[in-house]
């Protein structure tokens, strides 16, 4: 393996990121913080949730998992989007740097993105609503296979994406649906049994409720399940983003 | 030792053959030229070196290396300078280059020739400077800093020196003539063809994906169309008879005052025609000689191979 090559994609990685962090890490906590504000104050007495548990202290680690996963997501499919029609993704396809390193520098990095986003709006929130935490290890084994699932979505879509319009329809159509009607904004018990059945099929549901059981102790199915369930999906997605990079799909002509 | 093995290379697009066939070796410490036409496959052809575009059928390697099977062997002794004027907006001139040295796996044992490579570049007043303010000369030399931060023993230049200055030129030359003299094995594609024939050992001219040419430079200079010569001799006579000997070797006369011969030097002199001219009592003021370059070379057959 090439260490040296992979580290050194992973701190270009960040270090792109890093250098325009307000656009990426403090807009979308504000952002998110907003949601938070807006939702608790005209929901807080209308929404019912798990028993004896305030309606916004059930939204923060919705909103929390929920800006992981979309900055994870928008850190990979961006960076490679826009390496791509700019043409400098050219210096990462000419050095020797395999399929595999590509896929962990790119996920990683999504990840790290997605959880420093996570951390602030968490930071944030506490200030205002204390939220327990239940169980350390669940909340960050769910925070780090969550977001390593939607920052191999992103390496994903930015395979596909041959222009920013095409990422926005991704994002748009596809993932801020799914996030939107993952439960961050309500608990799946409170939906009919049709629209139960439905979400149980949204794989972003998993993630947000064994995410929220590592806070509140409660959720809508066992932690142990959505945790499988995650992992698996991680597996997949892990397994679709290195088959196209290996196969340079929309890299390698 | 051969660098660059390319044996049986076809590539083919929608509705096009960009490769038919190649076959081309380059030997360690040679400076060779790639040219042609656009479109006739060199581009094609080094993409499918850096590993950029899979061949279709054939094999390619690098010092001996194998650019598919044994890719990151193959591309850590290659260096290639893209045509295209990319860069990350997000990097400084210095971190863009340790950064692609990184990349090769090199790390900071390696920020003294990176240093080296900023300063014959004339980079060092840029060094801090994002990518982003940076003219597009600067831009081309940090392309060639990028690819030469690894130390690579080849070196592909393509169209190294396109749209850049006479400062930029100079420098850049130097510098790759030094490593060239170091030990490292050039191939430089170019459309300017002084600099393939004052720099190059050997070349290749690849047209219609086919390598129509691959010979020495002096060689595909002195033979073929390169043996032809011009005589353009000025002359008071407006009205002359020329004799017989060089008659067939007029090619122009529209100017009055001025006669244009073109011969095969095997066979004529400029001394043949002088004395011949002089013996029909043609009083000459003034002679000027032009021999075939690369151009008329490349030109010629390039244009016969054309469908």
């Amino acid at each position: 393996m090439n260490i040296i090559g992979f580290k050194t994609l992973l701190k270009k990685e960040l270090l792109r990121f890093w250098r325009v962090a307000f656009q990426t890490i403090f807009a979308p906590a504000v952002t998110t913080l907003l949601y938070l504000v807006v939702f608790s104050q005209a929901l807080d007495s209308r929404v019912s949730v798990f028993n004896n548990i305030d309606y916004a202290v059930f939204l923060v680690p919705g909103l929390v998992i929920m800006s992981v996963l979309q900055n994870a997501f928008a850190n990979s499919s961006s960076s490679l989007t826009q390496s791509k029609i700019t043409g400098h993704i050219i210096f990462i396809l000419l050095p020797p740097l395999s399929y595999i390193e590509l896929f962990l520098a790119y996920t990683i990095a999504a990840m790290v993105r997605g959880m420093a986003v996570g951390l602030g709006v968490l930071i944030t929130a506490t200030l205002f609503i204390p939220t327990p935490i239940h169980n350390f290890a669940f909340l960050f084994v769910f925070a780090l296979t969550s977001s390593a699932v939607l920052g191999s979505v992103g390496i994903i879509a930015g395979l596909w994406a041959e222009k920013f319009d095409q990422l926005a329809l991704f994002q748009n159509f596809i993932i801020m649906p799914l996030t939107f009607l993952s439960g961050v904004f309500y608990s799946i018990q409170s939906l009919p049994d049709f629209w139960q059945l439905i979400s149980h099929l949204n794989p972003f549901f998993y993630m947000v409720d064994g995410f929220r059981y590592g806070f509140l102790g409660v959720s809508d199915v066992s932690p142990w399940y959505s945790l499988i369930f995650v992992i698996i999906a991680m597996l997949l997605c892990a397994g679709i983003t290195l088959a196209m990079l290996k196969r340079g799909y929309k890299l390698r002509h | 030792m051969i660098a660059l093995s390319i044996n049986a290379v076809h590539k083919q697009f929608p509705g096009v053959k960009a490769l038919n066939g190649i076959e081309l070796s380059v030997k360690q410490g040679e400076f060779f030229g790639l040219l042609g036409p656009n479109g006739a496959g060199k581009s094609t052809l080094i993409n499918i070196i850096a590993g950029l575009t899979k061949a279709d059928s054939g094999t390619i390697s690098v010092m001996g290396y194998d650019v598919t099977t044994h890719f990151r062997e193959a591309r850590k002794n290659l260096g290639i300078v893209p045509q295209e004027l990319v860069f990350d907006p997000y990097l400084t001139v210095r971190e863009a280059i340790r950064i692609q040295a990184g990349y090769y796996g090199v790390g900071k044992e390696g920020y003294r020739w990176i240093d080296e490579i900023i300063d014959e570049l004339m980079l060092s007043d840029k060094a801090n400077t994002n990518m982003r303010a940076l003219s597009g000369g600067m831009k081309r030399r940090v392309l060639v800093a990028q690819a030469l931060a690894h130390k690579p023993p080849l070196i592909v230049l393509d169209e190294p020196t396109a749209g850049v200055d006479v400062e930029l030129r100079r420098s850049l030359w130097a510098f790759i003539k030094r490593l060239h003299k170091e030990g490292s094995t050039v191939i430089l594609t170019t459309h300017y063809l002084e600099e393939a024939e004052s720099f190059c050992d050997r070349i290749g001219i690849i047209n219609h994906g086919e390598l129509i040419a691959l010979d020495s430079t002096a060689n595909l200079i002195a033979g073929g169309i390169a043996s032809m010569s011009r005589l353009r001799i000025s002359t008071t006579n407006s009205e002359h008879t020329l004799p017989d000997a060089v008659k067939h070797l007029l090619i122009d006369s529209t100017n009055k005052n001025e006669l244009v011969f073109e011969f095969n030097r095997s066979q004529y002199s400029v001394l043949n025609i002088i004395d011949a001219l002089r013996a029909s009592n043609i009083a000459i003021t003034d002679i000027h000689t032009e021999h075939a370059d690369l151009e008329d070379v490349f030109l010629s057959l390039t244009s016969n191979t054309k469908t």
